[in-house]
C-alpha cells in the first residue's frame, strides 16, 4: 500500500489545522503571559488557512478518504465552512472576556482548535470509527474547556455534570455502535446502510442498536427528555466557553445525525421517525415553557437551545430531502443567532461583573441604541419574526412537515413558538422600555464591535435574502 | 546419554498420558531455573553485604560458615533464612488480613514469573514468546501491586506513605523504561529476547549500547528506580518512613518482599545485559586473532559474566550514592528521562532513514 | 474436553467471579483489586486466542498503569461506608420496580426468546495460525495502513487528555510551597555565609 492510495489529499484542511494546533501548542509553551495575543493570532490564522483550503477544495461529488473513512461532500464542505467561520468569530468575541478574568491562556485557543478539528472530523466520517473519535476529541476538549475556570465553582459543577453525563452517553453510542457491528459485521456507514436494507426495518436488534444510538445523539445535542446537563452547563461555564459549545457543536451534532440516522440507519426511518416526534414535541414544550421562569439569561437561552433543537429534529424527521435542507438551513440560522445571542452578553460583561442576568439588559437602549438595535434583530430573529432569518428557517421546517401530511406536528410547533415569543420579546421591553440601572459605559475592543454588529445584520440581511443560503442547503440534498 | 538410563524409567515415564508429560517437563524446567535463581538471591545479599563492608573498609560477614569452618561467612544466608523461617508472623490489629498475607505473593510472583522467556544462550529458554520483551515489561510493571497492596492492608501510616511514593516513581519510570526499550525494538525489529540478542551479533561494536548509549543509562537507571533501590529507596527511607511498605511485616512474610527485591534486581541486570550488551554473545566475536578460541565463543558464561557486572553495580550505587530527594526523583524521571528517550529515538529514526549504524545493511 | 477447554472455561469462571465482585465488593480497594483481575482473565482469554499483543498490552497498559493509578486515588479517598450504605434499604423497593419494569419492557419487546432474535447461527472457531505467525506484525500492519487515520485521531484525543490534565491541575496556589530546584543549585557559597572578622577578645575576670 502506497501513501497516495490513502488519498489523504482530500483531509488537507484537518492536516493543515492539526499540524498548525501542535505549531501553536509549541509556541505558546513558550510566550509569557503578556505575549498570550502571538497564540490567539496564530489561532485564528491557522482558522484561516483552514478556511481557505477547505474554500478550494470544494466539489459537489462524493469523495472517499483513508480506506473509506473519511467522506468528503457537500454536506461536509457547507458545515465545515461554517464550523470554522463560527469557531474564528467565537475567538474574536471571547478574547476581552477572557482577559478580564485572567483566564486568557493559551489553552483556551488549543482546545478550541483541537474541538474544532474533532468537529471537522465528525463531520467527514464515514465509519462508526471516526464518528466516534471525532466526537471524543470534540468532547474532551469541551469538558476540559468549562471548567477553565478552576477558581469558580460554578464552573467545576457545570463541568463536572457535563462530563458524567457525557460519559454516559459516549458509552450508549458505543454500545449501539457495538450492536450495528454485530449485526452488519463491518464499521462502514454504508455496509451498515447495505445490512439494514437487507434485514429489513422489522429486525429487532437493528431497532436497538437504534434506540441506543439515538439516545447518545440527542444526549449530546440536548433534546428533551435528555437536556438536563444544558442548563447548568450553559449557566455554569465562562460566557466564552458557552458561546463556543452552542454554537459550532450542533452543525456537527446535526451532521453525525445524518450520517448515523440517515445515511446508515435510513432504512429504518419509520421507527426513527416515530421517536423523534415524541422527542421533537417535548423539547419544544419544556423549552419554551420553561425558559419563561428564568432570570439568568445564559440559562434562558440555554432552555431556548433545546426548543431550537426540537425544530431541528421536526425538520430531520421529515425523512425528506427537503426535510434534511430545512433542518441544516436552521441549525445553521440557530448557530449564527446563538452565537449573537451570547455575543452580546460577552460585549455586557466586564471584568468582575458577568451581566447575565435579565435584568442587567435594563435599558440597553440609553447605554448603547445600536447594539440595543443589534440585540433586538437577534431576539426577533430567534422568536421567528419576520424578516428575519429565523422565520425563514422555521417556515422551511414547517413546510417539509406538511408536506410529509403531520398537519398536526406544524400546528403545536407553532402553538409552542408562539409561546416562546413571550421571552424573547420580554428581553426587547427591558431593553427599550424599562429604566436602566447600570450606568458604566460599554467597553469592548472595535473589532468585537464590528463582528458583532456583521453578525447580527446578517441575519437580518439573510432574513431579507434567504434564497441564497436555502439553494445551497437544498444543493446538498439533490 | 540415553542409554545410560535403565530401561524401566523409561517404561515408567512413557506410561504417563502426554498432556502430563508436557506438565511434568516445564515444572522441570521451572524448577531447574528457580532453584539457581533463588540460590543466587540469597548469595546476592551476601555479596552486597561484603561489596559494600569492603567499599567501607570493613570486612563484613566472615563468621557462620559450615560444619565448624568459617569459609569467609558463606553460610549466612542461610542461617538468615532458617532465622526468618522461625520467625512469628505478625499481622497488625486492624489490618486487612488478607490483602496483608497476599501482598509478599504479588511482589514475588512477577519477580519469577518473568524469567520464563529469558534467553540463557541460543537454546535455553523456557518460553520462546514471540512478544517476549512486552512481557517481561507487563510483568515488572505490575510488581508494584505488592508494595501498594503492602501499604496500604497494613494500617499503618509510614506503609501507606511509602506506597504511595512507590506508586507515583514506579509508574513514572515505567514511561522512559519502555521508551527506551522503543529504541531496542527500532534497531532488533522484534519482541522477541533472543532475535534481540541475535541483532547484535558481530562483536562489540555491534551491540545496541554502541548506538544508544542515551537509552542504555536510561533504561538502566530507571531499572534501579523500578527496583526501589538505593539511591532511589524512598519508598523504604528508612529515615524517614521507617521501613515503608514493609514497616509492619516480619518473619517470613518479610524474607519474600526480601526475596523479590533481590530476584528485581538480578532480573533488571539480566535484561540489560540481554538488550543493551548482546547477552550471551562474546566482545570478541570476529576478532582473527581469537579464531576459534573459546572467548570469542557465544556462551552462557559471557551472559552470567555481564549480569553479575550490573548486580555489582547496583550495590555499588548504593555504597556510592546518597539518597534522592522525592521531587528531585520525580524531576529526574519527567522532565530529563522522557524526553532525552524521545530525543534519541528520533536520532534513531534518522539513523534508520540514513542508514547509518546497524542499519547500513 | 481438552486442556485450551479447560483454561477457557476456568479462565471465563474467574472473569465472572472477579466481574461480580467488582460490583459487589464493600470496599473500593477491593473492588478495584478484583478489576485487576477481572483484566487478568480476560488477557488470559486472549493469549487463547492467539492476540499475544492484545493481550499483553492490557495487562500492561491497564493493569500496569491505569489500575496503578485507579487504585491510587481510591487509596486516598476517605470513604465512609456506613454513610454510603444509609437509605438502602429504603430505596430498595423503588429500584426493584423499577427493574423490574425494565425486564418487563425487555421481554413484551424481545417477545418470544424461541424466535431467536439474539441467537447466534453458528459459533465460528477461532482461526488457528501457524507458529511463525506474530500477531504483533499483523496489527501493526493494519493500524498503519488501513486505520492510519483512526490512529492518528486517537492519538491527538490522548494529547488533548494531556493538556486538559495539565491546564485543570497546574496553577499557582497562594498557600503552597515549593522549591525550586535550579535556583538551589545555582546558590553560592557567598550568598548563604558571610565571614565577619573579629578582633579576639579577653574576658576580664573580676
Amino acid at each position: 500500500m502506497t501513501l497516495d492510495a490513502l488519498n489523504y489529499i482530500v483531509a488537507l484542511p484537518e492536516i493543515f489545522l492539526l499540524s498548525m494546533t501542535c505549531v501553536v501548542l509549541v509556541v505558546d509553551v513558550s510566550l509569557r503571559d503578556a505575549q498570550r495575543n502571538a497564540s490567539y493570532v496564530l489561532a485564528q490564522l491557522s482558522l484561516l488557512g483552514t478556511f481557505l483550503l477547505l474554500l478550494s477544495g470544494m466539489t459537489d461529488a462524493r469523495i472517499y478518504a483513508f480506506n473509506d473513512m473519511f467522506v468528503q461532500d457537500g454536506m461536509a464542505d457547507l458545515l465545515k465552512l461554517f464550523v470554522v467561520a463560527i469557531v474564528a468569530v467565537v475567538f474574536v468575541y471571547s478574547r476581552d472576556y477572557l482577559k478580564g478574568r485572567s483566564i486568557f491562556k493559551g489553552e483556551y485557543y488549543l482546545l478550541g482548535l483541537f474541538a474544532t478539528l474533532g468537529m471537522m472530523l465528525m463531520i467527514s466520517s464515514a465509519s462508526l470509527l471516526m464518528l466516534y473519535l471525532g466526537l471524543e476529541l470534540l468532547s474532551l476538549c469541551l469538558y476540559a474547556m468549562v471548567a477553565l475556570h478552576r477558581d469558580n465553582g460554578n464552573a467545576s459543577e457545570a463541568a463536572m455534570k457535563y462530563f458524567v453525563l457525557g460519559a454516559i452517553a459516549s458509552g450508549m453510542l458505543l454500545y449501539g455502535m457495538s450492536i450495528l457491528y454485530g449485526l452488519s459485521g463491518s464499521l462502514m456507514l454504508v455496509d451498515i446502510a447495505h445490512a439494514v436494507t437487507q434485514t429489513g426495518s422489522t429486525d429487532i436488534g437493528m431497532v436497538f442498536a437504534l434506540v441506543f444510538v439515538l439516545v447518545a445523539l440527542m444526549f449530546k445535542l440536548g433534546a428533551v427528555p435528555f437536556h438536563m446537563w444544558v442548563p447548568d452547563v450553559y449557566q455554569g461555564s465562562p460566557t466564552a466557553v458557552t458561546v463556543f459549545l452552542s454554537t459550532a457543536p450542533k452543525l456537527a451534532g446535526f451532521a453525525i445525525i445524518m450520517r448515523l440516522l440517515v445515511e446508515a440507519l435510513g432504512g429504518l426511518h419509520t421507527d426513527w421517525q416515530q421517536m423523534l416526534v415524541i422527542l421533537a414535541v417535548l423539547s419544544m414544550a419544556i423549552g419554551n415553557i420553561v425558559a419563561i421562569a428564568q432570570a439568568n439569561i445564559k440559562r434562558m437561552l440555554a432552555y431556548s437551545t433545546i426548543s431550537h433543537v426540537g425544530f431541528i429534529i421536526l425538520g430531520i424527521l421529515a425523512a425528506s430531502a427537503e426535510g434534511y435542507a430545512s433542518a441544516m438551513f436552521y441549525t445553521i440560522a440557530y448557530a449564527l443567532m446563538s452565537l449573537g445571542g451570547f455575543g452580546i452578553i460577552m460585549l455586557l460583561a466586564r471584568s468582575g461583573f458577568e451581566a447575565d442576568q435579565l435584568d442587567d439588559f435594563k435599558g440597553l437602549n440609553q447605554r448603547s441604541p445600536w447594539f440595543a438595535f443589534m440585540m433586538l434583530i437577534l431576539m426577533f430573529s430567534m422568536a421567528g419574526v419576520p424578516p428575519t432569518l429565523g422565520f425563514w428557517a422555521k417556515l422551511a421546517v414547517l413546510k417539509s412537515i406538511i408536506h410529509i401530511d403531520m398537519v398536526w406536528l406544524a400546528g403545536v410547533a407553532v402553538f409552542f413558538s408562539i409561546i416562546g415569543v413571550f421571552y424573547y420579546l420580554r428581553i426587547i421591553k427591558l431593553m427599550y422600555f424599562d429604566k436602566q440601572q447600570d450606568n458604566t459605559p460599554l467597553q469592548c475592543s472595535t473589532d468585537m464591535q464590528f463582528v458583532l454588529s456583521g453578525n447580527a445584520l446578517l441575519i437580518l440581511a439573510l432574513g431579507l435574502y434567504p434564497t441564497s443560503l436555502m439553494v445551497l442547503c437544498v444543493s446538498v440534498f439533490t | 546419554m540415553i542409554e545410560y538410563i535403565p530401561q524401566w524409567t523409561i517404561d515408567f515415564w512413557n506410561w504417563f498420558p502426554v498432556d502430563l508429560q508436557t506438565l511434568l517437563i516445564i515444572l522441570g524446567k521451572i524448577i531447574l531455573i528457580l532453584v539457581p535463581l533463588l540460590l543466587a538471591v540469597a548469595y546476592v545479599t551476601y555479596f552486597e553485604r561484603k561489596v559494600i563492608g569492603y567499599m567501607q573498609v570493613r570486612i563484613g560477614p566472615n563468621r557462620v560458615g559450615f560444619f565448624g569452618f568459617s569459609l569467609w561467612g558463606l553460610g549466612q544466608p542461610i542461617a538468615d533464612a532458617v532465622k526468618l523461617l522461625f520467625k512469628e508472623i505478625i499481622i497488625p490489629s486492624q489490618a486487612n488480613k488478607y490483602l496483608f498475607l497476599i501482598a509478599p505473593v504479588l511482589s514475588i510472583g512477577p519477580a519469577l514469573a518473568a524469567w520464563a522467556v529469558i534467553p540463557f544462550n541460543r537454546e535455553m529458554t523456557l518460553a520462546n514468546v514471540d512478544a517476549g520483551l512486552l512481557y517481561v515489561l507487563a510483568l515488572t510493571s505490575i510488581g508494584v501491586y505488592g508494595v501498594i497492596i503492602a501499604g496500604w492492608a497494613s494500617n499503618s501510616k509510614y506503609a501507606i506513605l511509602s506506597a504511595l511514593r512507590a506508586g507515583a516513581q514506579i509508574v513514572a519510570y515505567e514511561i522512559a523504561m519502555g521508551f527506551a526499550l522503543v529504541g531496542v525494538l527500532m534497531a532488533s525489529g522484534s519482541l522477541n529476547l533472543g532475535a534481540i540478542v541475535e541483532a547484535q551479533a558481530g562483536g562489540f561494536s555491534s551491540w545496541f549500547i554502541v548506538w544508544m548509549l542515551p537509552l542504555f543509562l536510561v533504561y538502566f537507571i530507571s531499572g534501579v528506580a523500578e527496583t526501589n533501590r538505593a539511591p532511589f529507596d524512598v519508598a523504604e527511607g528508612e529515615s524517614e518512613i521507617v521501613a515503608g511498605f514493609h514497616v509492619e511485616y516480619s518473619g517470613m512474610a518479610f524474607a519474600v518482599f526480601f526475596l523479590a527485591e533481590y530476584a528485581n534486581i538480578i532480573l533488571i541486570s539480566a535484561l540489560t545485559s540481554l538488550m543493551f550488551l548482546g547477552g550471551w554473545l562474546s566482545p570478541f566475536e570476529g576478532w582473527s586473532s581469537l579464531q576459534g578460541h573459546w572467548l570469542a565463543e557465544a556462551s552462557i558464561f559471557w551472559f552470567l559474566g555481564k549480569t553479575s557486572f550490573f548486580i555489582f553495580c547496583f550495590l555499588w550505587f548504593r555504597a556510592t550514592f546518597p539518597r534522592y530527594r522525592y521531587d528531585q526523583i520525580m524531576r529526574l524521571g519527567w522532565k530529563v528521562f522522557i524526553p532525552v528517550t524521545i530525543v534519541w529515538i528520533f536520532v534513531e529514526g534518522v539513523m534508520v532513514v540514513l542508514k547509518v549504524g546497524p542499519w547500513a545493511g | 474436553m481438552t486442556f485450551t477447554d479447560f483454561i477457557f472455561f476456568a479462565f471465563s469462571a474467574l472473569l465472572l467471579a472477579s466481574a461480580m465482585g467488582v460490583i459487589t465488593a464493600r470496599n473500593p480497594v477491593h473492588s478495584a483489586l478484583f478489576l485487576v483481575l477481572s483484566f487478568f482473565s480476560c488477557s488470559a482469554l486472549w493469549l487463547l486466542l492467539e492476540a499475544e499483543f492484545l493481550a499483553i498490552a492490557l495487562v500492561l497498559v491497564y493493569v500496569g498503569a491505569v489500575m496503578v493509578l485507579f487504585l491510587f486515588i481510591v487509596m486516598m479517598l476517605d470513604i465512609n461506608l456506613v454513610q454510603m450504605r444509609e437509605g438502602f434499604v429504603r430505596y430498595l423497593p423503588v429500584g426493584v420496580f423499577f427493574a423490574l419494569c425494565l425486564v418487563g419492557i425487555m421481554i413484551w419487546v424481545v417477545g418470544d426468546f424461541s424466535a431467536g432474535v439474539f441467537e447466534v447461527p453458528t459459533l465460528q472457531q477461532a482461526v488457528q495460525h501457524g507458529a511463525d505467525y506474530s500477531n504483533t506484525k499483523a496489527l501493526g500492519r493494519v493500524i498503519y495502513t488501513d486505520y492510519v487515520l483512526p490512529f492518528e485521531i486517537a492519538a491527538v484525543i490522548l494529547l488533548v487528555a494531556i493538556i486538559a490534565a495539565i491546564i485543570l491541575t497546574m496553577r499557582r496556589r497562594e498557600m503552597t510551597k515549593y522549591q525550586t530546584p535550579s535556583k538551589q543549585v545555582m546558590v553560592k557559597r557567598n550568598d548563604r555565609l558571610r565571614i565577619v572578622k573579629m578582633e579576639a577578645t579577653v574576658e576580664e575576670s573580676e
